[in-house]
């Protein structure tokens, strides 16, 4: 298999609960791959599971070959994954640019300048902003504080959680157009999204999950297309 | 005359309060978690310098830095053998665990060292004299008072530099806020712990050995009350705060200080916790402390 990131039949629980249930999927380079679903479904636990935050009972995740299910999440980061979690979660004491510097915690100092200018190119915003403390900025600053944040480690894949959760519809769009740029210019990217019409027509293929199960996937369009879609979504 | 005097002795037991608390609310910050063996610590830290100097005959400056080590040392393997196994169990849980620790040290001192007082010589002297007399000897001011003031000061310029311009100092205050974040940044979150719980230590070694000179008895129980003290002071500045900890050890020294010398020389204690009441009614995250809402 040639995929950068290949997910193996994993099973999470939370205790007794059996969140996630025999899950697998995979992301090529230069792919953006969505995971859907509503609320529930599992798609934050999959995410954190690939991310070293959470622990797979069974099963095995592969990242360039690599099997890295049981290394450590603050470990995964120098081997080229970030992930932007669910509610953005940046930190909200410490300004803009420390937020970005800390992004770059594995990274060596020499190129953190550099890396910032790259950061600030893409969100002029946050340049507007670099000594603001975050939790000054609005919901959509802070998406981009977050992303921002993610890039300033050079990711091979960039894991998104929920980007759009809380934004404005016009930020919405505005954040899923940095998604395609970033794709555009060579990032993988594993989208999770509970919007999946915005998800899906950004991706080139997805997913969609149910009540920790995988019950579709195929290629964004014919995704759309899907009565699996609808189903999911009004909770039939 | 007198009162410049007092604000000089308050200002400098403040400082000793500061430091100690200074611990307390950076591990509390970072950890989330009250660490009540700090107080023995400092203790261990005074133990450490008081041998060195009077039985190996070391130069004090040795006999604190040593004590610094020792107490570092210390505060990791306390750390991790005793709080990092209950990173994930609930807090009465470390609670209990941190004063089975302070007992712990305290009845190990005892046997190591026995609980009979020791007297702790006063090497911040100069030329014999123990400090300076100014206007025909109405003030006196010591030079362990002066020596006090002065580390606390720079132990705060430190810390100050350490968690706004390094990358590790910076790291600290990530993993405080959001650990999970943290970590997503590859961030260490068990050593960044640790390093905390060192400076802590190494401050409480320090805090030791200035609380020692200025008050010169040694015991195993030495620690203990100025570390609930000091616990007051970093309530009293807003738990978690850097600067709450310096304003609250400082504001808690004048207090006593200054009860001491003109309202009861008994009460004290009583006057400063009414005091500390009187402010977590009106402000309940201490002065400085900002409200942090419980996270669903």
């Amino acid at each position: 298999m040639d995929a950068l990131l290949n997910v193996e039949g994993i099973n999470v629980y939370y205790g007794a609960i059996h969140a996630i249930k025999d899950i697998s999927f995979y992301v090529k380079e230069g792919e953006v791959v969505t995971l859907i679903g509503a609320n529930g479904a599992g798609k934050t636990t999959t995410l954190q599971t690939v991310s070293g935050l959470l622990r797979s009972k069974t099963g095995s995740i592969t990242f360039e070959g690599h099997n890295i299910s049981s290394v450590r999440a603050d470990k995964l980061v120098a081997h080229g994954l970030a992930q932007v979690p669910e509610g953005r979660r940046v930190f909200l004491q410490m300004s803009v640019e420390e937020n970005l510097e800390m992004g770059a915690f594995t990274q060596p100092p020499s190129g953190v300048g550099q890396d910032l200018e790259m950061v600030y190119d893409l969100f002029p915003r946050l340049k507007e902003r670099r000594r603001q403390v975050a939790g000054t900025l609005s919901g959509g600053e802070q998406q981009m504080l977050a992303m921002g944040r993610a890039l300033m480690s050079h990711p091979k894949l960039l894991m998104l959680d929920e980007p759009s959760m809380g934004l404005a519809p016009i930020l919405v769009e505005q954040i899923f157009e940095i998604i395609q740029n970033l794709n555009r210019s060579g990032s993988t990217i594993l989208l999770v999204e509970q919007n999946a019409q915005m998800a899906l027509s950004v991706a080139h293929r997805g997913y969609v999950l149910e009540t920790g199960k995988i019950v579709a996937t195929g290629t964004g369009a014919e995704l759309i297309e899907s009565p699996e879609i609808k189903k999911a979504y009004l909770g039939g | 005359m007198t009162l410049l005097g007092h604000l000089i002795t308050g200002l400098s037991l403040g400082s000793i309060y500061a430091i100690i608390a200074l611990g307390y609310t950076m591990v509390y910050g970072i950890a989330k978690m009250l660490n009540f063996a700090h107080g023995d610590v400092i203790m261990v830290g005074a133990y450490i310098c008081f041998f060195a100097v009077t039985s190996f005959s070391l130069p004090p400056v040795v006999g604190v830095l040593l004590a610094m080590v020792v107490c570092t040392i210390l505060g990791v393997i306390i750390e991790g053998l005793a709080y990092k196994p209950l990173r994930q169990a609930p807090s009465l849980a470390v609670l209990i665990t941190a004063i089975g620790v302070s007992y712990f040290l305290q009845n190990t001192a005892q046997i190591l060292w026995g609980a009979d007082y020791k007297s702790f010589p006063n090497f911040l002297t100069l030329g014999g004299q123990t400090g300076i007399s100014l206007f025909d000897g109405r003030l006196n001011i010591t030079y362990a008072a002066i020596v006090t003031i002065l580390a606390c000061v720079v132990i705060m310029l430190a810390l100050t530099f350490f968690t706004s311009r390094t990358k590790m100092g910076k790291a600290m205050r990530a993993v405080s806020e959001d650990k999970g974040a943290a970590q997503l940044m590859g961030i260490n979150v068990n050593s960044t712990i640790s390093m905390t719980f060192a400076i802590g230590s190494a401050l409480a070694a320090v805090a030791g050995v200035l609380m020692c000179s200025a008050y010169p008895t040694l015991s195993p129980t030495t620690g203990s009350l100025p570390g609930i003290r000091a616990f007051t002071a970093a309530v009293f500045g807003g738990i978690g705060s850097i600067p709450g900890a310096l304003l609250g050890g400082i504001l808690l020294g004048l207090v006593e200080t200054l009860t001491k010398a003109y309202i009861t020389t008994s009460l004290y204690d009583a006057v400063v916790f009414a005091l500390l009441i009187v402010v977590l009614l009106v402000k309940p995250s201490g002065l400085l402390g900002r409200y942090v809402p419980e996270k669903v």
